[in-house]
């Protein structure tokens, strides 16, 4: 109970910090810090395969991502870390959130006891799926639609970002910085991680079947792995304009729906799965689907087209 | 008091605190990351939620703690279109920040 006093205590301060602190940069790192936190709650309140997901990708992607955009911000942020709204404004704002965090706080209190709880199901049900730990169970079979709305939902955000390009860059390369591949240390790390990280990451997502872990976890440390050696200058993104990239994105929701359509005829209902061969079902809508989210992931990061391709 | 409660409470603090954030700076980018301060109290909501619900040999309801994966997903997902609108923005215009209405 110690414990997790101090880690409350602990993102709440960092949460303060985050929110006052001037410099966007130095609040951007704060949020990394912030993520690494929060995944230790993770770990107190029993959620092991959050705890993976927010390290990698709340905190990890997240955290690169906010990082870069504040150092290519750098200057006109500087210029205008003073600015502030009224104190009529400031004012009235925490107010308005004082009460909603009053509301939230007692609705929390006042949860129903017993608490609801769909876990029996899960464990009476899970033999089935032919796998061993509940989460990829639930994403991949009880609550599939969500998951696979939730990759299509990765692949729109992808088209507006890019959509965002101006029309002659529209084929183009992402930006990258202009020192890219000048630092023989990040070269260095980046040929020294990147096949380890590789190696982790389609472990992550094998690993999840039986304990924490999963497509979306071992995703996240791919695209990672991308991303380090884009950064690095050891291989440039490929222009958004590529057939095999289009592809790679696309093949993981596609093979999805297609076993989802097949569900009808096999297993009588969408994304149904005939109990005898459903662990295998599953792996083969697991394996491209973690390849076309790692990609997702990592083109979200890269960012629209900028550079035009030679 | 249970640590799911305690929990709880922290990230009701949390929503307030991203949304004071997300209504008061100016700067794009820290809305973004107050947003990303709400997203994590609505998603610890969730986890004390799915603790609560702790039964059948499970530390936690799976269902709500795969809610809470898709969730971080999509919270990342709609960070990285904010953030690069806001690259947009500044191209555009060389303004980082959206003018009070005052």
């Amino acid at each position: 109970m110690a414990l997790d006093i101090f880690l409350g205590l602990l993102v709440l301060g960092l949460a303060v910090w985050i929110v006052s602190t001037r410099d966007t940069l130095a609040a951007a790192v704060e949020f990394v810090a912030f993520g690494l936190v929060v995944t230790l709650v993770w770990v107190r309140l029993a959620a092991p395969d959050v705890a993976l997901t927010e390290a990698a990708l709340g905190s990890g992607l997240t955290g690169g991502l906010l990082l870069g955009a504040s150092t290519r911000l750098a200057r006109a942020e500087t210029a205008t870390s003073g600015e502030r709204h009224g104190a009529v404004l400031r004012l009235s704002a925490a107010g308005v959130c004082a009460l909603i965090s009053a509301a939230i706080a007692a609705l929390v209190i006042l949860l129903p006891e017993p608490a609801p709880t769909l876990a029996p199901e899960v464990a009476a049900n899970i033999a089935a799926t032919g796998l061993e730990n509940p989460l990829p169970a639930v994403l991949m079979a009880y609550r599939a639609i969500d998951t696979l709305l939730e990759v299509v939902v990765l692949l729109l955000a992808l088209l507006a970002m890019w959509s965002l390009a101006p029309d002659h860059l529209w084929s183009g390369l992402p930006w990258r910085p202009d020192a890219v591949g000048r630092d023989g240390v990040l070269t260095f790390v980046a040929q020294l991680l990147a096949p380890v990280g590789i190696l982790v990451g389609i472990h992550i997502f094998w690993i999840g079947s039986v304990a924490p872990g999963g497509e979306f976890q071992g995703a996240t440390i791919l695209a990672a792995m991308w991303i380090l050696v884009t950064m690095a200058g050891l291989r440039d993104m490929p222009p958004m304009s590529r057939r095999w990239l289009r592809v790679v994105l696309v093949i993981g929701p596609a093979v999805f729906f297609a076993i989802g359509l097949a569900g009808f005829a096999i297993a009588g209902s969408f994304l149904g799965y005939p109990p005898s061969y459903a662990k295998q079902l599953i792996l083969t809508i697991e394996i491209p689907l973690t390849l076309s989210i790692a990609a997702a992931l990592a083109l979200l990061i890269a960012g629209p087209p900028e550079r035009a391709a030679q | 008091m249970s640590a799911a409660t305690l929990y709880g409470l922290c990230s009701a603090v949390l929503i307030g605190l991203g949304l004071f954030g997300l209504l008061t700076h100016p700067q794009v980018l820290r809305k973004i990351l107050a947003f990303n301060l709400i997203g994590t109290g609505v998603f610890l909501l969730f986890g004390i939620a799915a603790r609560r619900g702790a039964a059948a040999g499970f530390g936690g309801d799976p269902v709500p703690q795969a809610l809470i994966i898709t969730g971080l997903v999509v919270a990342f997902a709609s960070t990285a279109v904010a953030v690069s609108l806001l690259l947009r923005l500044f191209q555009e215009t060389g303004r980082t920040t959206l003018p009070s209405d005052e």
